[in-house]
């Protein structure tokens, strides 16, 4: 009976390890390397060659990684550009247009490189994995990382339901067009 | 007894007064140097040096304007929004495109106006990632046989009018820094007026006069620092004790925080060349979050007059000390002479974005009057004493909360949308808006090229049908409104005044309209291919025909949630402006079209 109890309780506290996590990230010069591509389009019939490490899915997995890149999405005033996922001088987050691909490979890439039409590039700028960490976040907007592990996107200016309770958002690879291509140069 | 003597003096003054209401006081009239023989050309877009966008062509009138029609368009090739101004000079349009701000010059002197030739600055594309709202320009200015302009990534342009040919370009600006250029600069004698944008960046705001010949600096006045920044000296005179001290520009800040303090200057520049003052805005202190700037913040949120060869401020009066909800003080102040009291005074009446019309002493920088012309529950007007606005505590921002029903919003009452006064009716024709906000500051750190804000906002219509947009005929001289239209959307462009009692102006859906002057009454309208946000001009042909101008394609602030593609479930968007536009988004599309009417 006695050794039943001990073997429930350890049992619970295993059910409690929801996930891992390094508690020293990488050095602020350590960069990964994942190789994409920018678009579906590769000639052949296999596609673009790619390299995902599989290091995404340590991050879009992980609910303390996307808390810290909520809260640094703050603190480097990501919100300035893209308010709470709606875009302002930035572009959406939250709807399914993904100018430059909506996979956390891409996202970091954007974040890391900066992009022609107004994206800074951070790189140098912040350590690898708080990279990694903004760009789960992002990703959490459109709730396209498992529900369990998702902040809420910051609604407490609206009175009504959290968004972060409806269904997840499809991303449409490529989106729109940018806004270069719109203008003449 | 001296107590008694004052007492009857104030009977007598009460007892005086509804005799004086009733006489009939003559309404405000255009400075002599803004009136007299009009050319037909529209060589800068404020037309004239006290900036009353008023044309004397009258071909084009109340009677006729029904049969008003298109004489030919244009595509600017971009579409965002688009808030300049066609220019006409001689034979010649000139019409200047959001970023990448290519100007391009049509031949009005052979039939569909034919491109004459384009020229492409070829602005840094990454300078489109800190324009706080849409890339938009507000126009090009013509004088000494050259076009003179801005681009989004801080350059002044000077382009031969004829050729099209670059006659200097300069930097004035660092986009890592946050900076960009959006505004018209003004011609004034030999010398080209510019300013700086970025005030949610944390840009340290300055005026700057270039040598028109070669683009060199002349003057370079900042809105924050030591007097010498500021050009502050031994003539400067400004009105109000609040205004008087050494160094205001960096005690009425926390420590060095004027070095990120804002006060841009992105509106229209006016000019007396009877007094060689020029006139223009400063913008918000930065951050919006209040809390983390205590003080007065000067020289933000306020008007200079400065001396225009050596830029040495003469005056500045403050519209909004510590200004708590982006109320840049940027608006347009168009110079008006008035009878104010028995007296003439030369003025200028600014509608701010605090929801007040002021006129005010343009001589010596004394407020005559501020009315309301906007719902407004933050503060109780203007002290007429002490000139300071007198702030409702009960609106304060409070630090991580959400305060609710703020009127007026961070565009404030009317944003950079510039009215025209009419030399006939002696009437301020406003474009604004009937916006209210909820509001939250939040802790933001500085970091150089990224948003300086730490507030976040979401906007909805005034109390009422739920419009957000009017177009206000307003009585200067008595400080009220003579009759209003209202619009669905907020009017976020500009308006033009014509002789021909006509006044035009577009609406955000797309519709550009000739409404009466003395009545409001709607005349003739038109629908464009997207919505208008642009700034109405009018010009005499090569063939003596009367034309009206004007370029559609919806952005800016307001219309960011169309030009931008945001998200209208986050209502915080675009600085909080997409909570209430998200119908834009059915009500038009992007656009950049020149469209240009005549009679047939």
């Amino acid at each position: 009976m006695r050794t039943l109890a001990i073997a429930l309780v350890l049992l619970s506290l295993a059910a409690c390890q929801r996930e891992e996590r390094a508690l020293r990230g990488d050095p602020m010069a350590d960069e990964s390397r994942e190789k994409i591509a920018l678009t579906s389009l590769s000639p052949g019939d296999s596609g673009p060659i790619e390299v995902r490490t599989g290091r995404g899915e340590e991050y879009t997995g992980n609910a303390y990684h996307q808390s810290e890149g909520k809260k640094l999405f703050k603190q480097m005033n990501c919100n300035g550009c893209h308010a709470n996922g709606g875009g302002g001088m930035g572009v959406p987050l939250m709807d399914d247009t993904w100018i430059y691909g909506g996979r956390i490979e891409n996202v970091v890439q954007t974040i890391r490189e900066g992009r022609p039409n107004g994206m800074p590039s951070f790189r140098g700028k912040l350590p690898d994995e708080q990279i990694w960490q903004l760009a789960a976040y992002v990703l959490s907007m459109s709730r396209a990382v498992p529900q369990d592990v998702a902040p809420s996107r910051d609604d407490d200016m609206h009175p009504r339901p959290a968004e972060s309770r409806q269904p997840a958002v499809t991303g449409v690879q490529g989106g729109t067009v940018p806004p270069s291509g719109e203008a003449p140069q | 007894m001296k107590k008694a003597k004052a007492a009857s003096i104030a009977a007598i003054a009460i007892l005086l007064c509804p005799v004086a209401l009733h006489a009939q006081t003559p309404p405000a009239k255009a400075p002599a140097f803004a009136t007299g023989q009009d050319d037909g050309q529209w060589t800068t877009p404020a037309r004239n040096f006290a900036s009353t966008r008023y044309s004397e062509l009258a071909e084009i009138n109340a009677d006729n304007v029904k049969n008003l029609q298109v004489a030919f368009t244009f595509s600017t090739g971009v579409n965002r929004g688009q808030e300049a101004s066609p220019l006409v000079v001689g034979g010649t349009m000139y019409v200047l495109s959001p970023y990448p701000n290519i100007l391009y010059a049509l031949d009005l002197t052979k039939p569909g106006a034919p491109l004459k030739w384009s020229y492409k600055p070829k602005p840094e594309a990454a300078s489109q990632g800190v324009a706080c709202c849409d890339v938009v320009n507000r126009g090009p200015t013509f004088g000494q046989g050259r076009v003179f302009f801005t681009t989004l990534d801080d350059h002044a342009v000077a382009v031969d009018a004829e050729t099209g040919k670059e006659a200097w370009k300069v930097k004035l600006g660092d986009i890592n820094l946050g900076e960009t250029m959006t505004a018209a600069p003004l011609v004034v004698k030999d010398k080209v007026i510019v300013g700086i944008s970025g005030g949610e960046f944390g840009v340290r705001g300055w005026l700057q006069a270039l040598d028109a010949a070669t683009g060199r600096s002349v003057w370079k006045a900042y809105s924050t620092g030591p007097d010498s920044d500021v050009k502050i000296g031994p003539n400067f005179k400004p009105f109000y004790d609040s205004d008087k001290g050494k160094d205001l520009g960096v005690s009425t800040w926390p420590p060095d925080a004027w070095k990120q303090g804002g006060g841009t200057t992105w509106g229209f520049t006016s000019y007396d060349p009877d007094l060689n003052l020029i006139y223009y805005g400063t913008g918000n202190p930065g951050p919006w979050n209040s809390m983390q700037r205590p003080g007065d913040n000067k020289w933000t949120a306020g008007i200079f007059a400065r001396d225009a060869d050596t830029g040495e401020a003469r005056w500045f009066y403050q519209t909004t000390p510590h200004d708590l909800f982006d109320w840049d003080g940027i608006n347009e102040s168009v110079l008006v002479d008035v009878e104010w009291k028995g007296q003439t005074r030369k003025a200028l009446v600014h509608p701010d974005r605090n929801g007040l019309v002021y006129l005010i002493d343009r001589t010596s920088g004394e407020v005559l009057s501020a009315s309301f012309y906007h719902p407004v529950n933050t503060h109780h007007g203007v002290d007429l004493k002490t000139g300071r606005l007198m702030d409702d505590s009960s609106k304060a921002p409070v630090l991580d909360k959400v305060v609710r029903d703020i009127c007026p919003t961070a565009p404030g009452a009317k944003d950079w949308s510039p009215s025209s006064f009419s030399h006939k009716t002696g009437l301020l024709y406003i474009p604004h808006n009937n916006l209210c906000m909820d509001w939250e500051n939040s802790q933001v750190s500085y970091i150089a090229g990224t948003p300086y804000i730490g507030a976040e906002a979401r906007m909805f219509p005034a109390p009422g049908d739920g419009h957000m947009g009017e177009l206000s005929a307003w009585d200067i001289v008595n400080g009220k409104e003579a009759w209003t239209v209202n619009e669905q959307f907020p009017v976020w462009g500009g308006t033009l005044a014509t002789a021909g009692d006509l006044v035009f102006y577009g609406n955000m859906q797309g519709w550009f309209k000739a409404v009466d002057a003395r009545s409001g009454a709607l005349l003739w309208q038109f629908k464009a291919d997207s919505g208008i946000i642009g700034q109405p001009t009018t010009y005499k042909g090569p063939d003596g025909k009367q034309y009206v101008a004007i370029l559609a394609g919806v952005g800016g602030w307001a219309g960011a949630i169309v030009a931008g593609d945001l998200d209208p479930r986050d209502g915080t968007a675009a600085m909080g402006f997409v909570n209430a536009m998200r119908e834009l988004k059915n009500a038009t599309t992007k656009g950049g079209t020149l469209y240009v009417f005549r009679l047939p």
